[in-house]
């Protein structure tokens, strides 16, 4: 049995009788819940358990895709959060519940797959069945005659010829006083439907296993830094199971400039950044360097990996000084986005050098729009640039060797010193400027870091940061091929007819000869009427049209 | 006037013009329900023997299908000869009432001003016309009138029209009213070819899914009938929507359903493979399970069990056809809702 006993092809099932069936033992259980697996009606509810698994991955933020959301989400909902986490609800992609429908759905696909690749194959290798007696019975019927004084034998000759060159196979089968051809096409289809399905388990295949071999990697660059692709040097690193460290080639990455294009001919858009490039300098192990632009659409293939260019931002210079003046920090600091004008927010931790640890939280608009507190940004890019710093002394919580996020602040352990409840007013600097912290710590400074530094002209002042991912899936291309695959039996399978075709020649008393063509459709053939009638319209053309006019042919 | 005034003018006109036409449509229908109610009643009064010519003469002065009243509803069951093509679909188009004929002529004029509108939004923009909410909803619809448009010079689905145009109405009026935006440069995240192809293929995959899914509506009142009409065995048919007794049964409408669903599961398909392929390249992942693909996922998924619902015995026929609605709203609800409300990586709404 080739196909599912449920399938809409395969013949009806017998009416129950009543009689009691025979005990099942183990074999026939296994193999009724076989048959239960691989039937269409199963396949079918799979495929509608699977829709509807996937819902709740859209409405609940997602590990994979989004872990701020869901930490944000624990935060929002304290009691909900718990028990949505228990069934897996931020992981529903990796979940066991989604797992178990799609694994189920995947053996019941191979188990319907195997038997009807087997029925093809054989089905491919037999000849067109017997024609029918009486072909008048087929849904798609033509009756023709010819009085050419041409013997049967000889039209079907001409009508098997006709037959094979649009790609039928043909088997004649003649007898006393009648001819005729039995012919079958569309073996695509099946062809079509089992290549689509197995490509669909060689994608699940090459994902799930091979998906293993790859990593990713996140890195933010400031201008003017340089990354090794190392373990190490990596801010996060996500290797698959089956990775191995020594695969990473130690190639050098420079983010030599980043530039930014803003709109500023379309007042609807002034502002909008229309270009982001990523100038960098790669250097493979080797010691050969190449200069490349990474842009958004545009990621640096290199030494086997893929680099993207997936954010960006200030990166503000800021240095600390004792009070004797000596620099005890100076480090730009990548302060993340907060809107579209690129308020920004970044941490600064001074761990050293001065009398108590001190943490400060700072912010940063490139043009500093109002004229007092709260301050915005009115424009993405350095017009005004102004930095705000919100300092803390204490303990930063970090010399218990506990590793710490570099954009958070802990203050627990620590008070404030400007800013808040202070009553002291938070320090605000614009680039070149320098100021003393409270309680006489020392002097901090925002650097301009321009080649030609100015109060007029700001361009330039605050370095820019770009975030990078790195990725190596050695998969991609399997998996590529196996959709394409996927499409092309899709197509084939949805839109190749498989159908029979007979035609029959009789010889009449009088020495003409009658002849039938008839068609037979397997699965769907809308086509398959007008298929018949133009067969028969090429073996023996009409004299007059019969066909009304205005006739539309689906 | 500058471009994007013409565009929008063009469009509010295309939007009233669409109702124009959706309403001569609708009379059309309601012509064909008179006109069963008039035959029936006459039928009734005589004698089962002049049915048969009461039915011809019905048939002449109508525009599509009378005869399958016959054959279906057993008004004069066994009486009249069956006609060579029961589908009731391939009548000559001088039996199509003015309505009808008026209601098309109104949906090309629509369609040419829905064109212009947007083919200068597109230029005045310096791309694409589908590059935010509005503008997807512009081409969208304008696919779908397209696909109406050529398949009704292929089969006669012009009956369909108070659906069809009825949806683009709604969906044009709202998205124009709602999801306006001026034209603004692309963000660098869209920079890219695969927004012609991407965003192209999914539109016109939701255009056929749309027919398709006006198919199956009809197809669900028709089945509806049938199955009345089977049980009560009665010769008044239904009281309501009395024009489905002109319109083809209910097992030609699935058929129709299913090709014009098929060609929109292709492209679907496709969608889905070209957005994998784009999702590479610019946010280094083909799949990542973003809001957007996991809803673009459910909607393949759902049309692939509407395919093996159409071969497993039992669900072909009206279960099938609600798969296929529950698959369209899902792509209605995957544009309007996922975009507008869902945090997500496909952020370009523009709202």
């Amino acid at each position: 049995m080739s196909r599912p006993s449920d399938h809409i092809d395969s013949a009806a099932p017998a009416p129950a009788d009543g009689i009691n069936q025979p005990k099942l033992g183990f074999v026939g259980w296994l193999r009724f819940l076989w048959r239960q697996l691989t039937s269409m009606r199963t396949a079918l509810f799979l495929l509608l358990m699977l829709a509807i698994a996937a819902v709740p991955g859209s409405l609940v933020p997602q590990r994979s895709s989004d872990p701020n959301g869901v930490t944000q989400y624990f935060t929002d909902n304290p009691d909900l959060a718990p028990i949505l986490d228990k069934v897996q609800m931020f992981d529903v992609y990796s979940s066991a519940w989604f797992s178990a429908i799609y694994i189920l759905l995947f053996v019941s696909l191979i188990g319907c797959v195997i038997p009807r690749t087997k029925h093809h194959w054989l089905a491919l290798r037999s000849k067109p069945p017997r024609t029918p007696a009486r072909l008048s019975r087929l849904s798609a019927f033509e009756r023709r005659s010819d009085d050419s004084g041409a013997t049967a034998e000889a039209l079907i000759d001409d009508a098997t010829r006709q037959l094979k060159r649009q790609g039928y196979r043909v088997e004649r089968f003649d007898a006393a006083g009648s001819a005729s051809v039995s012919a079958e096409r569309g073996f695509l289809r099946e062809t079509g439907n089992l290549v689509f399905h197995s490509a669909l388990v060689g994608i699940l295949v090459t994902v799930g296993f091979g998906g293993g071999f790859g990593f990713s990697g996140q890195r933010v660059l400031v201008e003017g830094q340089t990354f090794v692709n190392t373990l190490l040097d990596y801010d996060s690193f996500n290797p698959g199971r089956f990775f191995n460290e020594s695969e990473l080639a130690p190639y050098k990455l420079t983010l030599d400039e980043f530039g930014v294009t803003y709109e500023t001919q379309n007042l609807d858009a002034y502002g909008q950044a229309i270009d982001y490039r990523a100038n960098v300098t790669a250097t493979s192990p080797d010691g050969d360097s190449t200069e490349a632009t990474i842009k958004v659409n545009d990621p640096l293939r290199f030494a086997g990996t893929d680099v993207y260019l997936l954010g960006n931002g200030y990166a503000p210079t800021i240095t600390v000084r004792n009070p004797a003046g000596d620099v005890v920090f100076s480090d730009s600091i990548p302060f993340l986005p907060q809107d579209a004008q690129l308020t920004s927010l970044g941490i600064v931790k001074v761990p050293d050098g001065l009398a108590e640890q001190l943490g400060m939280i700072g912010f940063f608009y490139p043009t500093q729009a109002a004229n007092e507190p709260p301050f915005f940004s009115s424009y993405p890019d350095l017009a005004y640039p102004v930095l705000i710093l919100n300092v803390y002394s204490g303990d930063l919580g970090i010399n218990a060797g506990v590793p710490k996020s570099v954009y958070a602040l802990d203050v627990d352990d620590m008070k404030q010193l400007t800013g808040g409840d202070t009553g002291v007013d938070s320090i605000e600097l614009t680039p070149g400027q320098i100021t003393d912290l409270p309680n006489g710590l020392g002097t901090v400074s925002f650097d301009n870091v321009a080649a030609n530094p100015s109060t007029e002209n700001y361009a330039g002042s605050v370095k820019r940061f770009a975030s990078f991912d790195v990725h190596h899936d050695p998969t991609q291309l399997w998996v590529l091929t196996f959709a394409i695959l996927a499409l092309s039996g899709l197509i084939t399978s949805l839109f190749v007819a498989r159908r029979r075709v007979w035609v029959k020649a009789t010889t009449g008393a009088d020495g003409t000869v009658a002849l039938e063509y008839a068609g037979l459709a397997r699965g769907e053939d809308p086509g398959l009427e007008a298929a018949v009638a133009a067969i028969a319209e090429a073996h023996i053309p009409t004299p007059v049209p019969t066909e009304p006019e205005g006739r539309i042919t689906p | 006037m500058t471009l994007v005034e013409i565009s929008n003018l063009c469009l509010w006109s295309a939007v009233a013009v669409y109702a124009l036409a959706f309403i001569a449509f609708t009379f059309d229908l309601a012509r064909r329900s008179a006109e069963v109610t008039a035959a029936l009643d006459a039928a009734e009064r005589a004698q089962l023997e002049t049915a048969e010519e009461r039915v011809g003469v019905l048939a002449n002065a109508s525009s599509t299908t009378v005869s399958p009243i016959i054959t279906n509803d057993g008004v004069a069951r066994g009486k009249t000869r069956r006609p060579a093509d029961d589908d009731g679909v391939e009548q000559p188009a001088a039996r199509r009432s003015p309505s009808l004929r008026i209601g098309v002529a109104l949906t090309v004029i629509a369609f040419l001003l829905h064109l212009v509108a947007d083919v200068t939004r597109g230029i005045a923009a310096g791309r694409v016309p589908w590059a935010n909410m509005y503008e997807f909803a512009m081409t969208g619809t304008l696919l779908i009138v397209a696909v109406f448009l050529v398949v009704i010079t292929r089969v006669d689905l012009r009956f369909l029209g108070t659906f069809v145009i009825g949806l683009v109405t709604v969906l044009l009026g709202l998205a124009t009213a709602n999801f306006y935006v001026e034209v603004v440069p692309l963000p660098p995240a869209l920079q890219s070819a695969w927004l012609v192809v991407h965003v192209f293929v999914a539109s016109l995959g939701t255009a056929f899914f749309a027919i398709g899914f006006a198919l199956s509506v009809v197809q669900l009142m028709q089945g509806r009938r049938e199955r009345k009409l089977g049980v009560v065995r009665s010769a008044q048919p239904a009281g309501r929507f009395r024009f489905l007794l002109t319109l083809p049964n209910a097992e030609r409408l699935e058929n129709l359903a299913y090709r014009v669903n098929i060609i929109g599961f292709i492209f679907w398909t496709f969608t889905l493979m070209a957005g994998a392929i784009w999702a590479e390249r610019a946010w280094g992942r083909y799949w990542g399970w973003d809001t957007k693909e996991v809803w673009t996922f459910i909607i393949w998924v759902i049309f692939a069990g509407y395919i093996h619902a159409r071969a497993t015995r039992g669900w072909r026929g009206s279960r099938a056809a609600t798969l296929a609605i529950v698959g369209f709203s899902a792509v209605m609800f995957n544009f309007v809702v996922v975009n507008v409300f869902f945090k997500g990586l496909h952020a370009y709404s523009g709202l």
